[in-house]
């Protein structure tokens, strides 16, 4: 489990420099980096279905971000040098928030089942009968468009909204002439 | 937009349809294999991206592409609804598999009844419509710097 | 224990760059950070010590007990169609923020606070 761990300290600090860095591409590599550790972590959790997935979409987001970015401006001109007052006294509030927050997390986090030994109830019956009830002997696939079909009706549903919500607003201004808004 | 290098439009020639290929075995495979639908459409979704970005298009085409993809995008939502539908009109209830869709014997191709087509259609959703949004973030007339 | 508790700091340090960060593009990446910790933390909780990923590779499996060694399904079936959609509203979100730059000519939300009328 080692690398599991080496991997999750990889993935904390990808994020920390995404979030302080004041170039925007440079966040956007390091989000590419957050998600690629998070492909890798999929596959030592045996989960190869969820790791092909992440590693598309990884690449896809990077992408789609670099896209934006080169069409407008890559500095992010809120980032300013030297620590100020105001700055300070958010971090600290945050730092007490989420202190507090992982306090009564971690007691969550005991009543669950602990890492590694997860309550199987409706798993075991889908994984018994998987096959001879729906053919498909990937049960992952079994779930999704057999078992569960409905979620997954209603995740097309979501998908198609969105893809629906970005041709709108990217087509809203186009039939405006350029500089007139 | 425009294009990319000799060197990369090579490359890409070279390589882009190896990565549809893999995007349709992955679609294809999704109840044998790791993958399925979500996988392989997104897959099919880079590969027309890697073209699109080396090769570089004109405008009409850009909208062209933009069309057809939207088509294809709601052809493949209608088809899974379609096929959800076919289970609760021809039998008693929706996303009806076995017994109204052909199961077959385990770890064939040509088995699983409903989930290959599903898988088809929802790998036509997310690919044409990743597509689409690429198209709608990349495309030329956006351009604003300069 | 210790996954989870990383995958809750993921989620504190997208949290805080989503409520802190003035840059609209930080805020995107902010969420992208948010949906990673959870579905990581739904990957995580189905996994099973010493066990297999959910794919059966011969019929005679289920009959011999291999399938009670598998990991827990589930999750991960819920994460994997998560993860699409995570990507297509993250598109929105960019388009949306693509727009005001094309209006304002700046990603800060102060001066757009400030520009607007």
């Amino acid at each position: 489990m080692l690398e599991l761990y080496l991997l999750l300290a990889v993935m904390l600090a990808a994020a920390l420099v995404a979030s302080e860095t004041r170039n925007l591409l440079a966040a956007a590599v390091a989000l590419g980096l957050v998600g690629f550790s998070v492909a890798i972590m999929f596959i030592l959790a045996q989960a190869p279905d969820l790791a092909i997935v992440q590693i598309v979409v990884e690449t896809l987001t990077v992408v789609f971000f670099t896209a934006v970015i080169l069409r407008t401006t890559d500095v992010d001109t809120t980032v300013t040098q030297g620590l100020k007052m105001e700055t300070a006294m958010f971090v600290a509030a945050f730092l007490a928030f989420g202190g507090l927050f992982l306090a009564l997390i971690i007691g969550v986090l005991q009543e669950i089942p602990r890492f590694g030994e997860p309550v199987m109830r409706i798993a075991q019956e889908y994984v018994q009968l998987g096959l001879e009830r729906t053919g498909a002997a990937n049960i992952v696939s079994a779930i999704i468009l057999d078992f569960r079909g409905y979620d997954t009706l209603g995740e097309a549903t979501v998908l198609f909204t969105a893809v629906v919500g970005v041709l709108t607003v990217m087509r809203l201004a186009s039939r405006k002439k350029p500089g007139e808004f | 937009m425009r294009g990319m290098s000799l060197i990369v439009q090579v490359m890409t020639g070279l390589l882009a349809g190896i990565l549809l290929l893999y995007g349709g075995y992955i679609i294809l495979h999704g109840h044998l294999t790791p993958g399925g639908g979500f996988a392989g459409g997104v897959l099919v979704a880079a590969a027309l991206i890697l073209v699109s970005l080396a090769f570089g298009a004109v405008e009409q085409v850009e909208r062209r592409e933009y069309i057809l993809s939207s088509i294809f995008e709601s052809s493949g939502g209608l088809l899974f609804l379609g096929l959800a539908v076919a289970g609760y009109l021809a039998a008693d209830y929706f996303f009806r598999n076995a017994g109204l869709f052909y199961i077959g014997r385990p770890l064939e191709l040509v088995s699983g009844g409903i989930i290959p087509l599903a898988n088809i259609a929802i790998g036509l959703k997310v690919g044409a419509g990743l597509f689409a949004i690429f198209l709608a973030l990349g495309a030329s007339r956006f351009v604003m710097k300069e | 224990m210790i996954p989870y508790l990383a995958c809750v700091l993921l989620f504190l340090i997208g949290l805080y760059v989503v409520i802190s960060k003035r840059n609209l593009i930080k805020i995107v990446i902010g969420f992208s950070l948010i949906e990673y910790a959870v579905n990581l933390f739904f990957a995580l909780v189905g996994f099973k010590k010493g066990a297999l990923a959910p794919i059966i590779t011969q019929p005679e499996q289920v009959r011999m007990g291999v399938a009670r060694n598998f990991v827990d399904p589930v999750p991960q079936a819920l994460v994997l169609t998560a993860i699409v959609i995570g990507l297509s509203t993250t598109a929105l979100m960019l388009s949306l923020a693509m727009r005001l730059y094309e209006k304002y000519k700046t990603f800060d939300i102060s001066e757009i606070r400030r520009l607007k009328g």
